[in-house]
């Protein structure tokens, strides 16, 4: 505990480099999900190219990623930028395939009155289909968020600060109250991005309150594939 | 690109592949590793699963607990448990067999839970006792969905066993962090390499795999991904 008090300035320092590191990633693989979602929603030879692509980027696994990676797009392995990438290829590859579920569970029936009311397929997607499918999406973003933040630690090995940084120097310097400190202070973050998420989605789909349940239902089934 | 052209030769140079740090050795290492956690994971939460799947109960209980563990850093884990129980394979053990627990109990539920109940009640009425209508019912129609999780599981503990040469000396991620110390990129791309080379190969065979389990009077109408919470309309 004595550990704890006398390096909160240390504990904030790798807190602030951590959000730094994994907020980025989040906006990011959300903002390039959707287009690419649309693309395997709407055609069928996109589906199995996007599908398969990124189920095989999902499989290559992080600290591999974070050490080829500088070699591709020539960041230093230490450089922020670096995480940044290699983690927003990560949500990326999650939520591509949320985002075509979820455009895939809007009710046909829907989508013919839209078409019938004379809604173009730009307004459509807009008005109809991405409003419909959010639930879906928040779901999918809070499992994107929740293991980015928790992946960010891993480039801590490699040199790259954040609160992993904290495991890294636990571990060789034996302190066990500094493993755990940042143990506590990821999976808060963690919990922190997690709520925000389920706020930021309450107030941009307030209709969503009243069908929780299925919106719950939504969540496990997303959770049980991630 | 000369770092690949490097790294490639670091792939092919046959010292590589003799003695106790050879390539072959190091791959056989991960890959046991990979397979016992996954055993000793699966011995948890398979039953689990099922008795959650079959029962309905305690449901929440294993969806709060699986976003959790979700949030809990590996490499603090890993090293937590290197801490107290000393450098070696114990840590990575531990700390990847509890990480492999969600996918495969989330993965033995939901397959259960996926299942059309009046398939369940039919059986149940020609006078299937609940230990049959488990093993003759449930279990072949869950095990598509069984083997998804399994396939997630495996692909993180594959992943994270890398982490694992951080704490002892072991498996493809000890080239890495080898690599690393001694600025030798060609090893450390090289050893990269290998890792995801290998995930991708289990990716291959577990997809092959997941086909192959649906039995084969379902295979024609149901959709085997379980994200499909709702019929998709057929197109």
């Amino acid at each position: 505990m004595t550990w704890i008090w006398s390096n909160l300035d240390l504990i904030w320092d790798r807190t602030l480099d951590h959000v730094l590191v994994s907020v980025p990633p989040i906006i990011l693989s959300f903002l390039i999900a959707v287009p690419l979602g649309w693309v395997a929603h709407r055609f069928r030879l996109g589906r199995g190219l996007v599908l398969t692509s990124v189920g095989l980027l999902y499989a290559v696994p992080s600290l591999p990623l974070f050490v080829v990676l500088p070699f591709i797009v020539g960041t230093s392995g230490r450089s922020p930028l670096n995480l940044i990438i290699a983690l927003t290829l990560y949500g990326v590859a999650l939520m591509v395939r949320v985002v075509a579920d979820g455009l895939a569970s809007v009710d046909r029936d829907v989508r013919q009155s839209a078409t019938a009311v004379g809604f173009s397929e730009g307004t459509q997607f807009w008005r109809v289909e991405l409003p419909l499918a959010g639930p879906v999406l928040l779901a999918g973003l809070r499992v994107v968020a929740v293991s980015t933040v928790s992946l960010t630690t891993v480039g801590a090995v490699i040199g790259a600060q954040s609160l992993g940084s904290l495991f890294t120097d636990g571990f060789q310097r034996g302190i066990q109250a500094e493993i755990i400190a940042g143990i506590v202070a990821t999976v808060t973050l963690a919990l922190l991005f997690d709520g925000a998420l389920v706020l930021l989605g309450r107030l941009l789909m307030p209709w969503t309150r009243a069908t929780q349940a299925t919106g719950r239902a939504t969540r496990t089934a997303v959770e049980a594939t991630a | 690109m000369t770092f690949f052209i490097e790294a490639m030769a670091w792939l092919v140079d046959p010292a590589n592949y003799v003695g106790p740090n050879a390539i072959g050795v190091r791959v056989l290492e991960h890959l046991g590793f990979t397979l016992l956690t996954l055993f000793f994971a699966s011995v948890v939460a398979v039953p689990i699963g099922f008795l959650i799947g079959h029962t309905g109960r305690g449901r929440g209980l294993a969806v709060g607990s699986s976003g959790a563990l979700r949030a809990i850093p590996t490499l603090g884990l890993l090293t937590l448990v290197a801490l107290s129980v000393g450098i070696g394979l114990t840590a990575p053990y531990v700390a990847l067999t509890v990480l492999a627990i969600p996918p495969i109990l989330a993965g033995a539920y939901t397959g259960f839970e996926a299942i059309d109940r009046k398939t369940i009640d039919a059986a149940r009425a020609v006078g299937m006792s609940e230990g049959q209508i488990v093993r003759k019912v449930e279990l072949p129609l869950g095990l598509p969905l069984l083997i998804g999780g399994l396939r997630s599981a495996t692909l993180q503990i594959v992943a994270t066993a890398t982490l694992a040469a951080y704490v002892a000396d072991f498996g493809l991620g000890r080239y890495l962090f080898a690599g690393l110390k001694t600025r030798d990129y060609a090893e450390m791309l090289g050893g990269s390499i290998v890792v995801i080379l290998l995930a991708l190969a289990l990716e291959g065979i577990f997809t092959v795999l997941q086909k192959l389990v649906v039995p084969r009077g379902v295979a024609a109408g149901r959709p085997t991904d379980i994200r499909v919470g709702s019929p998709r309309p057929a197109r």
